[in-house]
């Protein structure tokens, strides 16, 4: 067969994608149609550039899915090395392809003779899962640390304000480098660190919904036992691991996650939650001035639930437009620990060792490290412009 | 001023003792001990060999004090290894006629330590490779403030033209691309066979030497170009800002030209803000560095930082970690310093 020309490859792509354009067009027009009656989100379609993001974003976040969860789109295996394809230039056939095999290396192979196109796709599959879900966690422990600091100013401001300071002036390369090795996995840092890290949410929807529902006590305890309940479990699950430092809960432990993907997730959080903290406590200061928050304390609220249902969700503005943004830091940091080998197994198709794997070849091949370059760019470009789009439209109103 | 300053200074001295600490503890994990003797040692060393010539090194000894013995305000180690030698933190292994052995000798005065991958002084290590640093910082600064300042006051000046939008464009997505990503786009781009261009080098190893615009313009662009698009969008904002104020409505209904408004009143209010921005880059820049000089291979400070870390080094990685903190802390105050005298507005209390 033969070397297939630029035209060829993009539209075969394309048509790869296909899920993907279904999946956007249906979303799209279902958003458009019903846009007045879905309030920020609907808004977002009236700015350009919001729209832009969006689709940049949703692209990925079906290409993941797909790949992820349904092994669609993909065409070949991200780990298998087929002899013949190293360093083979996009376009190339497969040399000795079964029939039932996809016949071409789309983006041609790296230098270990694997699919690029295979491993970008599954690599953005990893990506859409792993930094939200990090972020989402730096959200929480900052919220739960940013509101009291504050909201009570003095001494606990004082404190936690250090510490995050401490936490920033901390180079990130060097942090990572010191905890995200496997003789720091062995002595168990990470998961005490996880202990710490993971309580946080715990303690939030605690609180939450403690504060909403404490007058009807009955009401209450049920949905405090529920929550708690399969949220505890969760967090045992995820911080006790057999044959670890913590393994006294093995009974309850329902899934184990990778030691390295584990540290890998807590260190980005834990260099992320300083910033949210950061933002929700200058919120939080500046919001509990507001009239609401003085009629509520008249009215004898308590204070966390002035703090969760008065200021939290009149801060939720900035907090979403930051949230956007700090997925696409998130994103580079993982890519970041990826460049460097670090944390996931070098084997794993993550964007950033992917980058890696084709750098040391770049001058000769570039695709193999071009290819995951410009999607790992495009997503945060989407993450940035959608960021820019929300912030125009909340402001406007 | 002056008390503002002290209390300052003061709050950064703990903060590098903070961070220099957990650093000390990081490395002096056992399993990180267990590595380093191995590879100072040899591979095949079992247990016994390892905790002896970690012992006969004062390896082993509580936390604290080996952290006082490197700061310098506990009298350093002396001791009888099993294996008949005298070793001391302050005794000179390659010196052997030393008369006078110091009692301290940590940081404090003037001892680095040594480092254990590159067996050479610490600061002599760390000064080579920070002028080297500086010179690249030195050409990321030249290229990426001005043009940076210039873009934001362009697109600021007149919000919503066309020189604005297409500005901005360039901004958000220089701010979206990564040194790894722009580095090996950049790379790829210029100096790759695939695309013929080959203008420039795709390594900087000969700029250590001898920087030529062949060798050094590509390392330069990677960095300056992920810092410049924050702060274009930072100078755009506040640009914005004032060119809607009161005082340049005046100046406009007096009937000045909107060049001079640009440059004699908006200017001056408009630097404020991103001035603060420059200044908290640095921490960030220290990241960029690590990322070009391995995607480079331009033997700098953010090399010795990927090759202590990666041997648990514990000297030298801790030599690193006092100049990075030293870095981001001093220019956080300057830039708290210089904010309050840019802007008169502002006391400090």
């Amino acid at each position: 067969m033969e070397l297939l020309s630029w035209g060829e490859i993009i539209l075969k792509i394309l048509s790869r994608l296909m899920p993907v354009w279904i999946a956007l067009v249906v979303t799209f027009s279902f958003s458009i149609y019903f846009k007045r009656n879905l309030g920020l989100y609907g808004k977002l379609f009236d700015s350009r550039i919001g729209v832009i993001g969006f689709a940049i974003l949703m692209f990925w976040v079906f290409t993941g899915f797909f790949a992820g969860a349904l092994d669609w789109i993909v065409t070949s295996d991200p780990l298998s090395q087929v002899s013949g394809m190293k360093n083979k230039v996009p376009g190339t056939p497969v040399r000795g392809a079964d029939p039932g095999d996809y016949p071409f290396f789309l983006l041609g192979g790296d230098n270990m003779a694997r699919d690029v196109f295979t491993r970008v796709i599954y690599g953005s599959s990893l990506i859409i899962v792993i930094a939200p879900l990090a972020t989402l966690f730096a959200f929480m422990m900052g919220i739960t640390l940013g509101l009291p600091a504050g909201y009570y100013g003095g001494k606990l401001d004082t404190i936690l304000s250090f510490l995050a300071n401490l936490i920033l002036a901390f180079p990130v390369i060097l942090l990572f480098y010191l905890l995200v090795t496997p003789e720091i996995v062995d002595t168990g840092v990470p998961q005490f660190m996880a202990v710490v890290l993971f309580f946080f949410p715990l303690v939030f929807f605690t609180v939450l919904l403690n504060t909403r529902f404490h007058t009807t006590p009955r009401k209450r305890t049920t949905i405090l036992f529920f929550v708690v309940g399969i949220l505890g479990v969760l967090y045992l699950s995820v911080i006790n691991e057999a044959g670890s430092k913590i393994s006294i809960f093995n009974s309850v432990d329902l899934f184990n996650i990778d030691a390295g993907l584990l540290t890998v997730f807590v260190s980005v959080v834990f260099v992320n939650s300083p910033t949210t903290f950061r933002i929700v406590r200058g919120l939080t200061m500046d919001i509990k001035t507001r009239d609401y928050v003085s009629a509520a304390q008249t009215r004898g609220e308590g204070p966390w639930y002035i703090m969760l249902w008065e200021i939290l969700p009149n801060a939720r503005g900035p907090l979403i437009v930051d949230f956007c943004l700090r997925i696409g830091d998130t994103t580079i940091l993982l890519g970041t620990l990826g460049f460097f080998g670090l944390g996931l197994e070098s084997e794993s198709p993550n964007w950033g060792a992917t980058i890696n794997d084709g750098r040391k070849l770049l001058s000769i091949y570039p695709h193999a490290a071009l290819a995951p370059a410009l999607s790992l760019l495009s997503l945060v470009l989407g993450l940035n412009l959608l960021a820019d789009g929300l912030r125009e439209e909340s402001l406007r109103d | 001023m002056g008390p503002f300053i002290l209390k300052r200074i003061a709050v950064m001295i703990f903060t590098a003792l903070c961070l220099t600490f957990v650093v000390f503890f990081l490395t002096n994990l056992h399993p990180n001990l267990e590595k380093l003797a191995k590879t100072q040692g040899n591979f095949r060393m079992d247990d016994q060999a390892v905790n002896s010539w970690l012992s006969n090194r004062g390896y082993l000894r509580p936390l604290h004090i080996k952290y006082g013995e490197w700061l310098g305000v506990l009298p350093g180690y002396v001791i009888e290894g099993k294996d008949k030698k005298t070793r001391g933190k302050c005794i000179n292994p390659k010196n052997v006629e030393q008369k006078v052995i110091p009692i301290f000798c940590g940081i404090i005065q003037g001892n680095w330590g040594t480092s254990t991958v590159f067996r050479t002084d610490v600061d002599s290590i760390l000064l080579t490779r920070l002028s080297l640093t500086g010179k690249l910082m030195f050409a990321v600064m030249l290229v990426m403030v001005p043009s940076a300042l210039i873009f934001g006051i362009l697109a600021g000046m007149r919000e919503g033209s066309r020189t604005d939008r297409a500005l901005s464009t360039v901004s958000i997505v220089t701010t979206a691309t990564p040194e790894y990503v722009s580095g090996v786009i950049l790379i790829s781009i210029f100096a790759s066979s695939a695309f013929g261009l080959k203008w420039f080098k795709g390594t900087a190893t000969q700029a250590m030497e001898n920087a030529t615009i062949e060798n050094f313009l590509l390392p330069v662009m990677t960095i300056a170009l992920y810092g410049m698009g924050y702060i274009a969008r930072m100078t755009r904002a506040s640009m914005t800002e004032v060119m809607t104020s009161q005082y340049i409505r005046t100046a406009r209904l007096k009937g000045l030209g909107f060049g001079n408004i640009v440059i004699k009143h908006a200017l001056r209010n408009a630097l404020i803000a991103p001035f603060t921005v420059i200044m908290l880059q640095f921490p960030w820049l220290l990241n960029g560095v690590v990322i070009v000089e391995t995607l480079f291979n331009f033997k700098g400070f953010g090399w010795v930082l990927v090759q202590a870390a990666g041997n648990n080094d514990i000297d030298l990685l801790l030599g690193v970690s006092v100049v990075s903190v030293f870095v981001v802390l001093v220019t956080q105050l300057i830039s708290d310093i210089g904010y309050v005298y840019l802007n008169p507005r502002i006391k400090v209390s």
